[in-house]
C-alpha cells in the first residue's frame, strides 16, 4: 500500500485516497472539431509506460482536492506531487 | 515411548513448570517454554501425524516454521484448524490431533478468537529476534519495533548470558518495542507491514509504517533426499541441536548425522556433546579437517564421501542404510538421522517486495541481489552471512527416486520431478503446478531450491539457472478470523444509513431493501400479507387515492456560486441557465463516454443557487464527478458543491387526493394547480414547518415532494400521515415505487441502464440540447457507432399471457427454435405486475426496439417460453392527464 504526499496534507494511506488515471490530458479546446478517431483517441487511449509518469489522485477521505503525482510504474516509487494545474517538476525529488 | 527429556538443560525450558496438555486423546506433561513439537518429542511421540496424499507416518522434521511433516489441529484453548506443531507454543490445557494436509473448520467456527487491527508508526521495522534482529534494533535509534515469530528473542541460538543482556538492554530503551509471537505476513510498498501477532486472548494484527525495515530473517536449514527420508526420526540436524540445546529433549538416542558442509559436522558434535551416541557422520561436503578430527577424537566414526541413502523402521526409525563413494555399501542402526544439506536463506519477504536474487555457488544457495527500495536492508544469515561452503549436493543417487521426498507436505519426489521435466516442463513455475510442490502450507520453504536444482539438472543447466518459485504473503498462516478483525457480524465494515423516519418504518413491520448504504422501506404488509399482496394494496392506492413515500435517500447536492448555471449547462446534457428561480427540471447527466451516468431533478433556488437530486445509490459519485471537473478542467467556474442529502428529509405524497392532504395539513402558499403548477417549488410553511415543496412526480399522478430540515423529518411525516387519514393515506415501499414508474416508462439508472445506454436508445433525444454548446458527452453522441439504428432500444413488452412474468435479466429472441444458443437480440431490464393494468409487463433493452413495436418476441426460459408483445415503454396515462390531479 502506498504512502502518497497529499500537497495539502502530507503523506497519507492508499486508502485514503482515489485513483485518477493519467495526468495532464488537456479536455480539448474544440471536440466538435475533433474527427472520431481523434475523439477516440482523447476518450479511451493512455500511456501504458514501464517506468515513471505522471498520474492523478484524488484525496477522498482527506480534503478532497484532486491532485498530481509523479510514480514509477515498476516499483510504485512516488518522486514527486503537486497541485493541479502545476507544471510537472523535472526528474527528481518532489 | 519414554521420555526423552534429558535430566538437565533446556535453556529454554522451565523444569519447574510443567504444562498438561492432550495429544490424539492421551494426556502427556511438557514444561513452560516448549513449543508442541518439543513437548510431543520429550514424550517420545514419533508419529505427529499420517502425510496428505499416500498416509505415510510423519513426524517432527524441523524446529520452525519451515516444518514440513508434523501437523497438527489445535482446539483448545484457541482455535487452529492446521498448524505445524514446531511453531504452537504449549500452554497449559492444550488440546491437539495429528491434522494431515487440509484443517477442518467447525461447523460452529465462531469460537474463532477475537482479533483487532492496530496502527503503530516507527522509524525502524527489524523482522526477526536472532542475533543479527538483535544486533540491528540495538543499533538503530528513534521508535524501533522488532517482531518474532517464536515465543522467544535469541533465534536457534542456544540461551546465553550475552543474549539476555543485550535483550535487557533493548527492553530497557523507552522507545523499543520487542513483540515475540508475531510474524510479519507481508512488506509492501514505503515501508507498510503487516505484523500478525498471536496474543491472547485477542490476536491483533498490526498495520506498521516504517521509516526504515530491517529483515533479519535468517536461513532454513534444508534437508537432502534419499529413499525413505520422510521417515520419523529423519530430522533436520540443526533442529535436533535445537531440541538438545533449547530443550533439553534428545531426539533419538542413537544417530546417525547425514552432513554437507561444516555445520553439519558442528550439529553432530553438538548431539554427541549432549549425550546422543553418533553411530556414523556420513559427509559429502567440501573437507573440514578441524571439526572431523574434532569428531574422530571423541571416537566418531566419520565417512567422508559417504552418503544416506534409506531408511529402515515401522513407523519410526530403526536403520540407516548409507552408500560409499566406490559404491559400498553398509547399514547402521539409529534411531535419530539428522540432515544437514546447507542453508536457504530466508528471502521469502525480500522477494515479495520485488527484491532480486544471486545464486552463490560456493555455498550453493539464494542471495538477496541488489539494492531494493531505499527503506529495505537485510541482514545476517539472510544474507549469507556465516553458511559455510558446502556441495552442490541435493539428493543421494539411486535408480528408483520415487521414494526421495522432496516435499513431505505433497508427498512429492524426485521421480515426480523427473516426470514433469520429461513431459517437456522447463519453468520451476510448471513444474510447481504440475507436482503440487511449494502449493502446501509452507510454500516451498524446504522444497522450492531442492526442486530448482533437480529442474536445473535434469535440463543440464547450472544450478543457480532457475531459483525456487515465488513465495506470496502471508509468510505463514493468517486466520480469516484475524484479517477481519473487529469487522464480524452482520454490520460488517460497510456503515448502515438510515433515514430520520426509519424507526417509523420499524414500527410498521417494514422489510428494508439496501440501496447503496440505504436501508430502506421495501413494502409496508398489513396483517396477513405478503409482498405482492401489500404492493397490489399500495399501488392501487396511489393510482385512486394517494400515498406517501419516504425519499429521504435521493442524494441532494448544493451547487453555489457565480457560475453555477454555467457549471450546470456543461454536466447536463439539457439546459439549466434558462431554467427560473422557483421552477424545476429533469435533468441527464451523460459520461464522457456519451453513456447515461445520472438523473435526477434540478431545483433553481435563485440566481446563483440551485439543488439538484440523484439516484440514491448516485449520490457519492455524482458530487465526486462535479468536484472533478470543478477542480481539474473547469478551475475558472465559481461554483461550489455541497453534498445536503442527510441535512433534507423528503416525504413524497402522490395520488389524485395529494392535494387534499396538503390543503389539511394547512400551508403558507397556495397548492392550487395554476398557482402551484407541475414542476415548479415553492418555500414556505407546511403544518407550521419551515419547509420547500416541490412539484414532480415519479408515478404520474399528482404529487408533492415535502423537503424538510432531517430534523422535522419524523415529525412531519406523522403530520402527513394524520391529516391525510381521512383520505385513507397510505405507506408504499421501493417496490411500489418501482412499479408506478415502470407504468410511466421512467427508467431507473443503473436498473435499466447499464453504462452502454444513451439518452437516444432510452428514446430520450428530446431531452438533449441541439445547440452549438458543449456538454459533458456531447462529442461522443456523434460517434458513427452511438449513432447506428440498431443499438439496443428501450421498448415495453407485454407478456401475451397477461398473467405471465418475465424474470428481470431474461434474454429474447426472435425465434424459439428450442436449440440452445439462439440468437439473442435483447434483455428484461424491469418486469412487475401491474395492479392498476390488472397484467404483467415489463420494460427491456431490444436491438432496433423503436421498430418492432408490434412485433412479438420469446423469451425462452427453464420452466417454458414467455411470448410477448413489444410496446411503447409507457403503459399508463400516456397523455400525462393525470398529473395535475
Amino acid at each position: 500500500m502506498l504512502r502518497i504526499p497529499c500537497p495539502w496534507c502530507g503523506p497519507r494511506e492508499e486508502i485514503e485516497f482515489r485513483y485518477g488515471g493519467q495526468a495532464h490530458l488537456a479536455y480539448p479546446d474544440n471536440p466538435g472539431s475533433l474527427s472520431d478517431a481523434e475523439w477516440a483517441d482523447f476518450l479511451f487511449m493512455r500511456d501504458n509506460p514501464k517506468g515513471v509518469w505522471a498520474e492523478r489522485w484524488m484525496h477522498n477521505a482527506g480534503c478532497r482536492r484532486w491532485f498530481n503525482v509523479v510514480r514509477s510504474t515498476v516499483d510504485h516509487r512516488i518522486s514527486a506531487s503537486y497541485p493541479m494545474g502545476a507544471a510537472r517538476p523535472p526528474e527528481g525529488d518532489a | 515411548m519414554g521420555s526423552r527429556r534429558m535430566e538437565a538443560g533446556g535453556s529454554g525450558v522451565d523444569r519447574e513448570a510443567p504444562l498438561h496438555f492432550t495429544f490424539d486423546g492421551v494426556a502427556y506433561i511438557g514444561l513452560a517454554g516448549d513449543t508442541l513439537a518439543s513437548a510431543l518429542l520429550g514424550n517420545g511421540v514419533d508419529v505427529v501425524c499420517a502425510s496428505p496424499i499416500l498416509g505415510r507416518p510423519r513426524g517432527v522434521v524441523s524446529a520452525g516454521v519451515e516444518e514440513a511433516g508434523a501437523f497438527v489441529e489445535v482446539s483448545e484453548p484457541w482455535l487452529d484448524p492446521i498448524v505445524p506443531a514446531t511453531a504452537v507454543e504449549l500452554v497449559d490445557g492444550m488440546v491437539a490431533v495429528g491434522r494431515p494436509g487440509v484443517g477442518v473448520l467447525p461447523d460452529d467456527a465462531a469460537g474463532a478468537s477475537a482479533a483487532d487491527h492496530r496502527h503503530l508508526h516507527v522509524e525502524t521495522l527489524v523482522v526477526g529476534g536472532g542475533i543479527s534482529g538483535l544486533r540491528a534494533a540495538r543499533e538503530a535509534t528513534g521508535r524501533v519495533l522488532l517482531v518474532d515469530e517464536r515465543h522467544w528473542l535469541g533465534g536457534t541460538s542456544p540461551a546465553s548470558t550475552a543474549i539476555d543482556a543485550q535483550i535487557a538492554e533493548l527492553m530497557g530503551r523507552e522507545d523499543t518495542t520487542l513483540m515475540t509471537r508475531a510474524t510479519a505476513a507481508g512488506i509492501y510498498d514505503d515501508g507498510y507491514v503487516l505484523v500478525y501477532e498471536r496474543s491472547e486472548p485477542i490476536a491483533r494484527l498490526w498495520h506498521v509504517r516504517a521509516a526504515r525495515v530491517v529483515l533479519a530473517t535468517g536461513a532454513h536449514e534444508r534437508p537432502i533426499a534419499f529413499a525413505d527420508n520422510d521417515r520419523p526420526g529423519v530430522m533436520l540436524a540443526s533442529a535436533a541441536r535445537i531440541y538438545a540445546e533449547r530443550f533439553g529433549v534428545l531426539p533419538g538416542e542413537r544417530a546417525v548425522v547425514f552432513s554437507n558442509g561444516p555445520s553439519g559436522l558442528e550439529s553432530a558434535l553438538a548431539l554427541h556433546e549432549a549425550g546422543v551416541v553418533i553411530a556414523a557422520v556420513l559427509d559429502v561436503g567440501p573437507p573440514s579437517r578441524s571439526r572431523v578430527d574434532r569428531l574422530r577424537a571423541a571416537g566418531v566414526d566419520v565417512r567422508t564421501g559417504w552418503a544416506a541413502s534409506g531408511t529402515i523402521g515401522d513407523p519410526r526409525l530403526e536403520a540407516v542404510h548409507a552408500v560409499g563413494p566406490g559404491g559400498e555399501t553398509e547399514m547402521f542402526e539409529a534411531d535419530l538421522l539428522a540432515v544437514a544439506g546447507g542453508w536457504n536463506p530466508a528471502v521469502q519477504l525480500w522477494r515479495g517486495i520485488n527484491g532480486g536474487l544471486r545464486y552463490d555457488e560456493a555455498t550453493a544457495c539464494f542471495l538477496p541481489e541488489g539494492a531494493g527500495p531505499p527503506w529495505l536492508e537485510i541482514t545476517g544469515a539472510a544474507t549469507g552471512e556465516g553458511i559455510d561452503p558446502v556441495e552442490p549436493y541435493w539428493y543421494t543417487p539411486a535408480e528408483d527416486l520415487s521414494h526421495h521426498y522432496v516435499d513431505l507436505q505433497r508427498d512429492s519426489t524426485v521421480a515426480d520431478v523427473l516426470a514433469a521435466t520429461g513431459r517437456r516442463l522447463r519453468s520451476t513455475e510448471h513444474v510447481k503446478r504440475e507436482t503440487y510442490i511449494g502449493t502446501a502450507i509452507d510454500q516451498g520453504r524446504t522444497s522450492g531450491v531442492l526442486t530448482a536444482a533437480i529442474v536445473n539438472g535434469a535440463l543440464g543447466a547450472g544450478p543457480g539457472a532457475q531459483g525456487p518459485t515465488n513465495a506470496r504473503p502471508p509468510y505463514t498462516p493468517v486466520p480469516y478470523s484475524v484479517l477481519a478483525g473487529l469487522d464480524r457480524g452482520p454490520r460488517l465494515l460497510d456503515p448502515v444509513r438510515t433515514t430520520p423516519i426509519h424507526s417509523w418504518h420499524v414500527a410498521r413491520g417494514a422489510p428494508f431493501e439496501n440501496v447503496g448504504q440505504w436501508k430502506r422501506p421495501w413494502y409496508f404488509p398489513a396483517a396477513g400479507e405478503d409482498l405482492n399482496a401489500a404492493v397490489h394494496r399500495e399501488c392501487l392506492a396511489v393510482r385512486t387515492g394517494v400515498g406517501i413515500m419516504d425519499a429521504s435517500t435521493l442524494g441532494k447536492i448544493a451547487i453555489v456560486g457565480p457560475d453555477a448555471s454555467v457549471f450546470l449547462d456543461r454536466l447536463y446534457a439539457n439546459r439549466m441557465s434558462t431554467l427560473a428561480v422557483g421552477s424545476i427540471r429533469y435533468g441527464l447527466m451523460l459520461g464522457l463516454d456519451g453513456m447515461v451516468f445520472d438523473d435526477g431533478v434540478v431545483m433553481r433556488l435563485a440566481d446563483d443557487r440551485f439543488l439538484v437530486t440523484t439516484t440514491t445509490g448516485g449520490a457519492a459519485r455524482v458530487l465526486d464527478h462535479m468536484e472533478e471537473w470543478l477542480q481539474t478542467e473547469w478551475t475558472d467556474l465559481r461554483a461550489y458543491c455541497t453534498s445536503v442529502t442527510e441535512q433534507w428529509s423528503t416525504i413524497a405524497m402522490n395520488g389524485p387526493r395529494a392535494r387534499d392532504v396538503l390543503t389539511a395539513l394547512g400551508t403558507s402558499f397556495p397548492v392550487d394547480a395554476t398557482s402551484f403548477p407541475f414542476m415548479t417549488w415553492r418555500g414556505g410553511e407546511v403544518a407550521g414547518t419551515p419547509v420547500r415543496v416541490a412539484r414532480v412526480s415519479f408515478s404520474g399522478e399528482l404529487a408533492y415532494e415535502i423537503n424538510v430540515p432531517g430534523w422535522y423529518g419524523l415529525s412531519m411525516w406523522e403530520a402527513v400521515m394524520a391529516a391525510g387519514a381521512a383520505h385513507g393515506i397510505t405507506p408504499y415501499g421501493t417496490e411500489s415505487m418501482h412499479v408506478l414508474r415502470a407504468e410511466k416508462g421512467f427508467v431507473i439508472v443503473g436498473q435499466d441502464t447499464d453504462g452502454t445506454v444513451t439518452p437516444r436508445d432510452l428514446g430520450m433525444s428530446w431531452i438533449v440540447r441541439k445547440d452549438d454548446s458543449d456538454f459533458i458527452g456531447k462529442r461522443s453522441l456523434q460517434r458513427s457507432y452511438i449513432v447506428r439504428p440498431d443499438r439496443k432500444q428501450l421498448v415495453g413488452l407485454l407478456p401475451v399471457e397477461p398473467d405471465q412474468l418475465l424474470p428481470e435479466g431474461a434474454q429474447l429472441v426472435e425465434h424459439d427454435t428450442g436449440v440452445i444458443p439462439m440468437s439473442m437480440v435483447g434483455h428484461v431490464t424491469s418486469s412487475y405486475t401491474s395492479p392498476i393494468l390488472g397484467r404483467t409487463f415489463a420494460l427491456a433493452m431490444v436491438d432496433a426496439g423503436r421498430a418492432r413495436h408490434g412485433q412479438t418476441l420469446y423469451a425462452p426460459l427453464p420452466g417454458g417460453t414467455i411470448a410477448v408483445e413489444v410496446t411503447a415503454p409507457v403503459f399508463y396515462d400516456p397523455e400525462g392527464a393525470r398529473r395535475d390531479g
